[in-house]
């Protein structure tokens, strides 16, 4: 169980494979068979009234992509202005929705039992989406559990962050 | 098996549905062999299915109850108390099919209870009738364990019933015999003339009180007591018995269709529409393509599939009304009632999603008037009313929408009650309750927590209200009202859409977005400005619009929807660059056309939208949802789409502003608003007044048949000039500046294209520098902007030209809000920007304008065909029946086509077409036949009666060619 997890030619059932993403400079891992494609956010329609995190709707193909802003998720700072976004899409419970991160990295196939818990200091309204750690060279990445990460509007995630995403 | 099993649950709950209903109907009719026939095949059916799998447990007591309804078809008479016996064997058997739905396996237990009663009742044959019809079966009836204890129970006379009914039934019968004796027609014959005839429509319309009791007089057993059968007879609806026997003869050839495949298919074309919006979009801006004309085939056949696919989903209302009946029967039954309910209109169709959405609150009202609306027996009697009370349920077409009415005959709502009630619960003050009509105070039962019912019931009362109702209506876009007079019953009228799928909504943009707001709810569009009539006012903050002496509730939408919160968020996330940042670094780019459409009248126009509202201006869209009325500012008004609504993802599902989202054709998403949702949230703001304006409100709407929308403006002269609103596309305010001369023209950059700009008369002051307002017309691709001087209402007025004149441009003068106002002729100044324009195939040459005659029952139809038809330069009558057009025919008057709808009540097209043919005055008119329907038969039997031609209602092009053709040929033949 060493920290080089990376690439074992091993079919063995507990290696998982991730799609990591960078947001605000951390990694973080999405497991593939959540990820339905990766797009670039363009013409997005700003949903009034909706939760902060929702960055608005948008067509993808002819399917309407419900786009949640994964800074305002993760209440990180906003992304400066001219820096470019991409997005992750998911299918879940029979909805589309796309998670605008920064940027789209490669796929690593990662053994199930690398996985760490979520340290114990890590914020609140960090370990309601993070379905744990790995230690990979040099960084750690944050698995994001896409459930989770779409329980928005949920009170009671709510109160674990406070709402300091309106910022401005 | 397990197939097997499936298939035998779906065909076998559908069966006892059906059951269930003709049982009842059974009961009030017993000498309609037709119905025991039915009920006994299917019965039959179920018992064999049973055997066949199985099922020991279902197969006895289906037995138990074919075998009692055999003795019924060998002549035994039918008892309330044996519908009940069997009715209660169903209920059975539903319970043994849910527990076998679950668990694959009949649940144990044993049936013998009912099952000796049955075998009681068939053996007895004869003797057990008589006994039984002597006895009281109400009593017994709804309860499941009474008669369970054992047979002789009901055979023990009871007093009740009999007491009430014998009499009752005494009277009718000597009536009958009195009625029938001056036609000197003999019981046997007519007797003999019913069960001759087919079906219980053919029954004499005229007498079906007659001959209800009759029959029960020549039963084959005399020594039987009719009285037995009356208690509970009621008079057969015609229209019921023949809407059941035309479903009758449509299930024979239909198959059976996963709901999930039609989904998907729905789906699908949903699909196809948008890419095909999407596609014409783009063929729009590109000149003589070669794909125009395969493009516009493939338009008119999506079009096509999209009617066909739509049409897999109807349903019948009647579905949702199956279990009525017997709903009324139990309940009549249990409170002591007698209770009637005819159902109108089982046919009438309607998506099979709005269906299942309405069976609930249907049920829940029916309910509620056979409880609170209907009074006991006795109250009837002291009320000098007949005892059997009525309640009536009708469905029908009226434009784009189903009506559904519940009618009862019964002590009607209570103002004061509900004045006491309202107080109680802090809904009002007094001083407000002063001030409020009956009819006001009326509709106060369908807020939450509203209940008069004075003890709860098991059947109603329970909390759950009326505003329950109305809110699960109103979800799906309908509207729910209330009319009632105390003592002579209430009315309830439900209005909802057609279909969900897919809807036309106006555009509209705030605060640099753009949302679609249903058509439907829209009753009007206002333009208000500082300095005219209409202009914004403010009362403590609050915004009202004085409109046609009534003050409008307003609320803007960019307050309303925190949209200057919303682009602050934008900014701070930064992905989501929204139209509202113009300077948005990648949206620009990609934008293209969306980010052009939506900066290019809102920048010349108005240059902040908040400045504008603060100037009292802005266009407002006037919402009418239920009775109430509010106005909506928005910054500026594009057209009409048809949308293709799609849900939002659960996550902004608690957004109640908004009722889903929809991609335009430019392929933007744009949220669909939700009037109801607005309604409640401004509701805090909604005065008292608006409330009071109601009922003034409605009388005025009542009367916009006969009216036009017309656009006043001032161009020139110091006189108002007006044209029809419909044939305007878009209102625009054009910077000066931005006009370029060529070619003798003046031309002006617009969404991306030229458009030609006319000035109505020479006498228009040219501005030098600002904004000049232009009224923009479109005819698919042209567009064209008339100058005028200055914008001034929106009015809706009856258009009655009462001076014509020789002015070109001028059809001639009319008296608009009670100034003379001269009506252009916008037909004059199309050639004007485009020299073919008339000479394009569908465009209308002639000397002078042929007279059309439009019949149709629809008010929607009529006002939205006329403009198109009076903008292909004809002149158009428009009648709402085809009475009304034989009137009109036996009064001299002369036309030169007559478009008419085929489905209307009383006469129909056919009717019409076949009237006039046989008339000589009409019958060289040529007539083109108008539906919803397109339906290859229909058109066939169209075209095959004295029809010139058939066109869909929606195909509006099609009808303009269609009308085309015909006067051409006309004019061949002169």
């Amino acid at each position: 169980m060493s920290q080089d997890t990376s690439i074992t030619d091993s079919l063995d059932e507990s290696i998982v494979e991730f799609v990591t993403v960078r947001i605000a400079n951390q990694l973080f891992g999405l497991p593939i068979h959540d990820v339905e494609d990766v797009f670039v956010p363009q013409n997005i329609t700003s949903v009034p009234m909706s939760s902060h995190e929702v960055a608005g709707v948008l067509n993808l193909r002819g399917r309407i992509v419900t786009a949640i802003n994964m800074r305002e998720r993760l209440q990180l700072e906003p992304r400066a202005k001219g820096e470019g976004s991409m997005a992750v899409g998911i299918e879940y419970s029979g909805e589309s929705y796309g998670l605008v991160i920064d940027t789209v990295g490669e796929v690593l196939r990662l053994k199930e039992d690398g996985k760490e818990p979520n340290p114990s200091n890590l914020k609140p309204n960090w370990t309601s989406v993070s379905a744990g750690v790995y230690q990979l060279d040099g960084e750690l990445m944050v698995v994001l559990d896409v459930a989770r990460v779409l329980q928005i509007g949920d009170k009671h995630e709510q109160l674990a962050g406070q709402p300091m995403g309106i910022a401005v | 098996m397990d197939d097997l099993l499936t298939e035998f649950l779906t065909e076998t709950n559908e069966s006892l549905d059906v059951v269930d209903c003709e049982l009842v109907k059974f009961e009030q009719e017993p000498n309609n062999a037709k119905i025991l026939d039915n009920i006994f095949r299917l019965v039959h059916t179920i018992k064999g299915t049973c055997g066949f799998l199985g099922l020991p447990r279902l197969e006895a007591l289906a037995h138990a109850a074919e075998t009692l309804m055999g003795k019924f078809r060998d002549g035994v008479s039918v008892t309330p108390n044996a519908v009940s016996l069997i009715l209660e064997s169903l209920d059975r058997i539903k319970e043994i099919l849910a527990v076998l739905e679950q668990m694959e396996a009949e649940p144990d237990g044993s049936d013998n209870d009912l099952i000796e009663q049955l075998d009681l009742l068939s053996a007895g044959g004869g003797t057990a009738e008589q006994e039984t019809a002597e006895d009281a079966p109400t009593q017994d009836a709804p309860t499941q364990d009474a008669p369970v204890e054992d047979a002789p129970t009901q055979e023990a006379p009871t007093q009740d019933a009999p007491a009430n009914a014998a009499p009752d039934d005494g009277d009718s019968l000597k009536i009958v015999e009195r009625e029938l004796k001056p036609g000197e027609v003999s019981l046997d014959d007519l007797e003999r003339a019913f069960q001759e005839a087919e079906g219980p429509e053919l029954a004499t319309p005229g007498e079906p009180e007659a001959t209800a009791p009759e029959e029960a007089k020549a039963e084959p057993e005399p020594e039987q007591k009719p009285a037995a059968q009356e208690p509970e007879s009621k008079q057969p609806p015609a229209a019921d018995a023949g809407a059941e026997k035309r479903e009758g003869s449509v299930t024979s050839q239909s198959i059976r269709v996963n709901v999930d495949t039609l989904e998907t298919l729905m789906t699908t074309v949903s699909e196809l529409v948008l890419t095909r919006n999407q596609l014409l979009e783009m063929v729009r801006r590109i000149e003589d393509s070669e794909f125009k004309v395969p493009l516009q085939r493939l338009s008119s056949v999506t079009a096509e599939l999209q009617e066909g696919v739509m049409k897999t989903r109807m349903q019948p209302v009647g579905n949702a009304w199956q279990k009525l009946p017997r709903i009324v029967r139990d309940l009549a039954n249990e409170l002591d009632k007698k209770i009637d309910l005819e159902m109108i209109g089982a046919e009438t169709e309607l998506d099979r999603q709005v269906l299942e959405l309405i069976k609930d609150p249907l049920t829940h009202m029916v309910r509620n008037s056979a409880d609170h609306g209907l009074e006991t027996t006795q109250g009837r009697i002291d009320a000098g009313k007949p005892q059997t009370g009525k309640i009536t349920l009708s469905a029908y077409h009226e434009g784009g929408h189903i009506i559904i009415e519940i009618v009862d005959d019964g002590r009607g709502l209570n103002a004061e009650k509900i004045k006491e009630k309202a107080l109680e619960n802090g809904i009002v003050t007094q001083p407000e309750l002063d001030k409020m009509t009956d009819a006001q105070i009326q509709k106060f039962i369908f807020k939450a927590g509203f209940s008069t019912a004075k003890e709860v019931t098991s059947v109603s009362g329970r909390g759950v209200g009326m505003d329950v109702v109305r809110t699960n209506i109103e979800l799906i876009g309908g509207s729910v009202d209330v009319t009632s007079v105390e003592g002579q019953g209430s009315t309830f009228l439900i209005k909802i859409p057609l279909t969900l799928a897919i809807i036309s909504a106006l555009i509209v943009e705030a605060a640099g977005q753009k949302f679609a707001v249903p058509q439907l709810s829209v009753v009007e569009l206002v333009r208000a400005q500082a300095e005219s009539d209409h202009r914004i006012e403010v009362i403590n903050d609050t915004p009202v619009l004085r409109l046609r002496n009534k003050l409008l509730p307003l609320t803007h939408m960019s307050k309303m929807l925190d949209l200057d919160d919303v682009s602050v968020k934008g900014d701070a996330s930064d992905v989501a660059p929204h139209e509202v940042d113009a300077g948005g670094e990648q949206e620009v780019g990609d934008d293209g056309e969306a980010a052009s459409d939506q900066t290019a009248p809102k920048a010349p126009g108005v240059p902040s939208p908040r400045a504008e509202i603060e100037d009292g201006a802005g266009f407002i869209v006037v919402i009418q949802v239920g009775t109430q009325h509010y106005g909506i500012v928005v910054d500026s008004v594009f057209d009409t789409e048809e949308i293709v609504v799609k849900p939002m993802s659960s996550m902004l599902r608690e957004i109640d502003m908004f009722s889903g989202n929809t991609i335009l054709g430019d392929g933007s998403v744009i949220m669909i608003v939700d009037p109801n949702g607005i309604a409640q949230a401004v509701h805090g703001n909604l005065t008292l007044d608006s409330l009071q304006n109601e009922s003034d409100d409605d009388a005025a709407l009542d009367v916009t048949d006969s009216v036009t929308s017309l656009l006043v403006f001032r161009a020139g002269s110091t006189e108002p000039k007006a044209v029809p609103l419909s044939l305007v596309t878009r209102l625009e305010e054009i910077d000066v500046a931005t006009i370029e001369p060529s070619n003798g023209r003046d031309l002006v950059q617009y969404r991306g294209k030229l458009m030609p700009l006319v000035y109505v008369n020479d006498e228009l002051r040219h501005q030098e520098e600002g904004m000049q307002p232009i009224l923009v017309f479109t005819d698919e691709d042209r567009v064209m902007g008339l100058v005028v001087d200055e914008i001034v209402d929106i009015v809706e007025e009856q258009l009655r030209i009462e001076v014509s004149t020789e002015l070109p441009g001028v059809i001639g003068s009319a008296v608009v809000k009670e100034q003379a106002t001269e009506i252009l002729d916008v037909g004059h100044y199309l050639p004007k920007a485009f020299e073919d324009w008339f000479r394009r195939p569908e465009s209308v040459d002639m000397g002078y304008a042929k007279r059309i005659l439009l019949v149709d029952d629809s008010s929607f139809f009529r006002n939205m065909l006329s403009p198109v038809m009076s903008a292909g330069g004809y002149s158009v009558t428009a009648v709402d029946s085809a009475a009304e057009a034989i009137r009109l025919c036996n009064d001299g008057a002369s036309f030169d086509i007559i478009v008419s709808d085929i489905e209307m009540p009383d006469m129909d097209g056919f009717g019409l077409a076949d009237a006039l043919a046989s008339d000589s005055n009409w019958s060289d008119v040529p007539i083109v036949a108008l539906s919803s329907h397109t339906s290859p038969a229909v058109i066939e039997k169209a075209r095959s009666s004295s029809f010139v031609d058939y066109v869909g209602k929606f195909d509006r092009e099609g009808l303009m060619h269609v009308i085309k053709d015909t006067v051409d040929a006309i004019g061949e033949a002169a």
